[in-house]
């Protein structure tokens, strides 16, 4: 470490942190970044993403028509059920305008609109190459700035006296080592990856959870924080999670896990019982409470099962799904009682009725009568062969408990600031939103509040 | 073609139409996501869509070490190689090339600069410029069928070719859109006109598109010199030597020089990538090309350089040697991949515009949005 007192120390390498590396490097600020994972993982999670949420007045880079302050809030509201911090959630909103031409000037760049599809390309953004392709911007103009990056360097301590930072420490391969930075900025995402605190809010039921993206983000920082009495924000209990494919592999499965075939579908669990509606809603509606839904079941585990006729109606899978002639035979693939799933069949089959109005994109009201839970949707009779069967997993996006921050993304003790901290992120998100999610609103949160807190920490050590 | 190569394509490919991060890349993505499962032609398709502009692999979230093992760029180059070959005719002269693409290269050199260097012993009464050293005559009863021969198996691969990745009737407009792509070299400019990774990781520069522009039309503006002498010659009977302000020479040194810059700046660049995001087994007769390639151009500089002087006795043998060498083996070398390339592209064309008509993507494109 060739600098161990700099003027600004960035824990995490991220979204957040690299924005923060980048702004306070380019307010003249002496910048070292410690990041926890290896260079090929460098990133997080954010390295798994693809979009960010943007509000514009009018066409803006690859965005379409405009998206006003108020609508953005509102289909924010519409996810969070009220559990939002309007002021932070408006200045998240109002910032993220002057972000997308930022990202662009620092390395970013993003898909061209898709035609044809113009009502996706007003809200979003994509990232051409997805995040990864964003993290290796971010990290090429961080160095050229001359910020100092070490990888495999995990911080463990942040020793707080009098509310203020004096001392970080942290551990590079088995090796102990100590700063002393005027300004520190926390970016380090949540602790989902760390099962065992997962299951200390869940249950043993946890253990069976899928981490969606990085196996570095254990929360160490921010349990460590939270011990010395900063200020907390949210709920241990609240995640984001999704059901995705059950044969993912246990971190950093990202997008290509999803599953899209629920609507088309019945889930069972492991006792061959439906559980739920599976055509409730449109599915980019609904799909974030499957993972919920999954995690109540025994085992935590479900069962996509459908047949011939619906199997291209929705986006290729990554591993390819169980195929067999027969529901016994499928049900005997899947490891699920061969008669149950036979009678579970029947029975949902019996109770659909005419399927003239299918529409595979649209509500189509084509619903099951008479059965518990009903199928309000896409209800179609289970009768084609070959039958195809997925198994369904909870999949754990990110955690919300986190650290609470003001409008210039500054952590607390007591009443009062710590002097010299800063966080962004993942590990504050909760201070703006305290459950639900909406598409791209993460990258939003961690560009913008990244950005204030590098200003504010290079301005401090100046 | 190995059906290992393309299981590892079809695994790899199946990954990315679950992800579709890459899309704006480059012409293999829309390409792929235009399918749901890959048959060995679509696979074929896409091996020869790809550029090798790596953009894909850096920006991937699956590469080693994570279990995923993403490496497209590598996947597809193993599988163009593999399907330049089993399409090459007559068979197996292309493998015999893969194997010891150097020494064949410099062996024909030689074997061939010998033999012109003996027939100058039976060197003409009469004759000007490089014709006192050999006679026309000789040298069109080589080269023509040199020419042509090599050609005509072109032709027979790309049949072949054009049967597996399932082309149809070609239309005027998909071979000018081909065309287009490729003089521009579009692909390589990375979608977001950066250009792309080659050299340096994940940085994007425009070195490798640039270089590879310069070989290309300092190719073609040396193939326009040899026709145009050709014309000259048989049209107008005018005869070479030609001055410095006729065609053959207006076109055939500044395409001589951009043809040495283009060549010698590949290889360097190659010698800097990371071999094993292309074909490793291949690296050794690709860099025998682009210097066969450089060879050609520059010992011609040489001579023209050089005429009016002794030297032209020596040198004439020597670059005579590695065109007609260039010209045999055009079929089997790194040369293949532009007509290959194109064919693509052609199909490429094809299927976009049936895509268009049918609009199949927007309703599976509105199901992948969601994080
Ligand atoms: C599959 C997937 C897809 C997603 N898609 C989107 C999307 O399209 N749009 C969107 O807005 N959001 C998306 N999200 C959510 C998004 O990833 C997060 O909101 C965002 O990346 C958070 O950024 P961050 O910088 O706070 O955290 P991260 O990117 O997770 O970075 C945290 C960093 O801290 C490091 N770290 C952790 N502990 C330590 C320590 N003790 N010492 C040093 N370093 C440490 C980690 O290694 C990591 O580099 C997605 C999430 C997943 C899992
Ligand atoms: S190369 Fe990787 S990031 Fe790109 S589409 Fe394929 S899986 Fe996704
Ligand atoms: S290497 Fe480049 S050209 Fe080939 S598939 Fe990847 S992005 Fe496309």
């Amino acid at each position: 470490m060739h600098n161990s007192s700099p003027e600004v120390l960035v824990i995490g390498g991220g979204n957040a942190a690299l924005c923060a590396a980048i702004t306070a490097a380019e307010k003249g600020a002496s910048v070292t970044l410690l990041e926890a994972a290896p260079k090929p993982y460098r990133g997080g999670n954010s390295r798994h993403t693809r979009n960010f949420r943007c509000m514009h007045h009018g066409p803006l880079g690859p965005l379409t028509g405009s998206y006003s302050e108020d609508e953005y809030l509102e289909d924010l509201l519409k996810v969070t059920g009220g559990k939002t911090d309007e002021f932070l959630a408006r200045l998240a909103i109002r910032t993220s305008e002057e972000c997308l031409p930022w990202m662009e000037a620092h390395g970013v760049r993003f898909q061209p609109s898709l035609s044809g599809t113009l009502s996706l390309s007003r809200t979003n953004a994509f990232f051409l190459g997805g995040g990864k392709g964003l993290v290796n911007a971010y990290y090429r103009t961080a160095e050229a700035l001359g910020v100092d990056v070490y990888y495999e360097t995990s911080v463990t301590h942040l020793e707080l006296d009098d509310a203020r930072i004096v001392r970080v420490d942290a551990t590079q391969q088995d090796h102990l080592f100590s700063l002393t930075p005027k300004a520190v900025v926390v970016a380090a995402g949540g602790f989902q990856a760390d099962t065992d605190w997962l299951a200390r809010a869940w249950g043993s039921a946890a253990k069976n959870f899928l981490i969606r993206g990085t196996p570095y983000n254990r929360g160490v920082v921010l349990a460590d924080l939270l011990e010395q009495g900063v200020e907390q924000v949210g709920d241990p209990t609240q995640c984001h999670a999704v059901a995705i494919d059950g044969r993912a592999p246990k971190f950093d499965g990202g997008i290509v896990t999803r599953l899209d075939c629920v609507p088309f579908s019945i889930v069972v669990n492991k006792h061959a019982d439906r559980f739920y509606d599976e055509g409730e809603d449109v599915w980019p509606k609904r799909y974030a409470i499957w993972g919920r839904l999954v995690a109540d079941q025994p085992d935590q585990v479900g069962y996509v099962i459908i047949d011939a006729k619906s199997l291209e109606l929705f986006m290729p899978s990554v591993f390819p799904p169980l195929k067999a002639d027969t529901l016994e035979g499928l049900a005997t693939q899947l490891g699920l009682p061969p008669d149950r799933l036979r009678n579970t069949v029947n029975a949902f089959n019996a109770a659909c009725g005419d399927t003239s109005a299918f529409h595979p994109t649209e509500l189509d009201g084509v619903a099951t009568s008479g059965l518990t839970p009903p199928k309000s949707n896409w209800a179609r009779p289970i009768t084609e062969p070959p039958f195809y069967g997925y198994t369904l997993r909870t999949g754990v996006t990110f955690t919300y408990l986190g650290l609470k921050v003001d409008e210039r993304a500054q952590c607390s003790v007591g009443n009062a600031p710590v002097a010299n901290l800063w966080a962004a992120g993942e590990t504050m998100a909760g201070s703006i939103l305290g459950q639900g999610y909406l598409a791209g609103f993460g990258m939003t949160i961690g560009t913008v509040f990244g950005r204030i807190a590098g200003k504010e920490a290079a301005d401090h050590a100046n | 073609m190995q059906t290992d190569l393309l299981e590892e394509a079809r695994r790899q490919a199946q990954i990315c139409n679950a992800c579709r991060y890459c899309e704006g890349y480059c012409a293999v993505f829309p390409a792929m996501h235009a399918e749901r499962a890959f048959s060995d032609g679509d696979l074929t398709q896409l091996a020869n869509l790809c550029h090798n502009c790596r953009g894909c692999y850096y920006a991937c979230q699956y590469t080693a070490p994570h279990e995923f093992n993403l490496n497209l760029p590598k996947a597809l180059a193993e599988l163009r190689q593999d399907s330049w070959k089993a399409h090459s005719w007559p068979a197996g002269f292309a493998t015999l090339f893969d194997r010891a693409g150097l020494a064949i290269t410099a062996g024909l050199v030689v074997s061939f600069a010998i033999l012109f260097w003996l027939a100058q012993v039976l060197r003409p009464e009469a004759g000007a410029g490089f014709y006192a050293y050999m006679s026309h005559g000789l040298m069109v009863a080589i080269f023509a069928p040199a020419f042509l021969l090599p050609l005509a198996a072109l032709g027979m691969s790309l049949r072949s070719f054009w049967r597996t990745i399932g082309g149809e009737p070609v239309r005027l407009e998909q071979v000018w859109a081909a065309l287009r792509s490729a003089g521009r070299m579009k692909n390589l400019e990375g979608g977001h006109g950066d250009g792309c990774n080659f050299e340096d990781e994940d940085r994007f520069t425009q070195a490798r598109r640039h270089f590879h522009q310069a070989t290309l039309w300092g190719f073609l503006l040396c193939f326009a010199s040899t026709s145009s002498g050709t014309v000259l010659h048989y049209g107008f009977g005018q005869e070479a030597p030609y001055g410095f302000f006729s065609l053959p020479k207006l076109l055939g040194v500044p395409g001589g020089v951009l043809l040495c810059a283009g060549t010698l700046g590949l290889a360097w660049l190659k010698t800097k990538a990371d071999r094993e995001l292309g074909a490793p087994s291949a690296w050794g007769g690709e860099m025998a090309f682009v210097l066969l390639l450089f060879s050609v151009s520059a010992t011609g500089l040489f001579l023209y350089a050089a005429s009016g002087t002794s030297l032209v006795s020596v040198l004439l043998p020597i670059h005579l040697g590695t065109v007609l060498t260039f010209f045999l083996l055009t079929p089997y070398t790194k040369m293949a991949h532009g007509f290959f390339r194109l064919t693509s592209l052609v199909r490429d064309a094809q299927t976009r515009r049936m895509a268009l008509q049918t609009q199949v993507s927007t309703a599976t494109r509105a199901q992948t949005w969601r994080n």
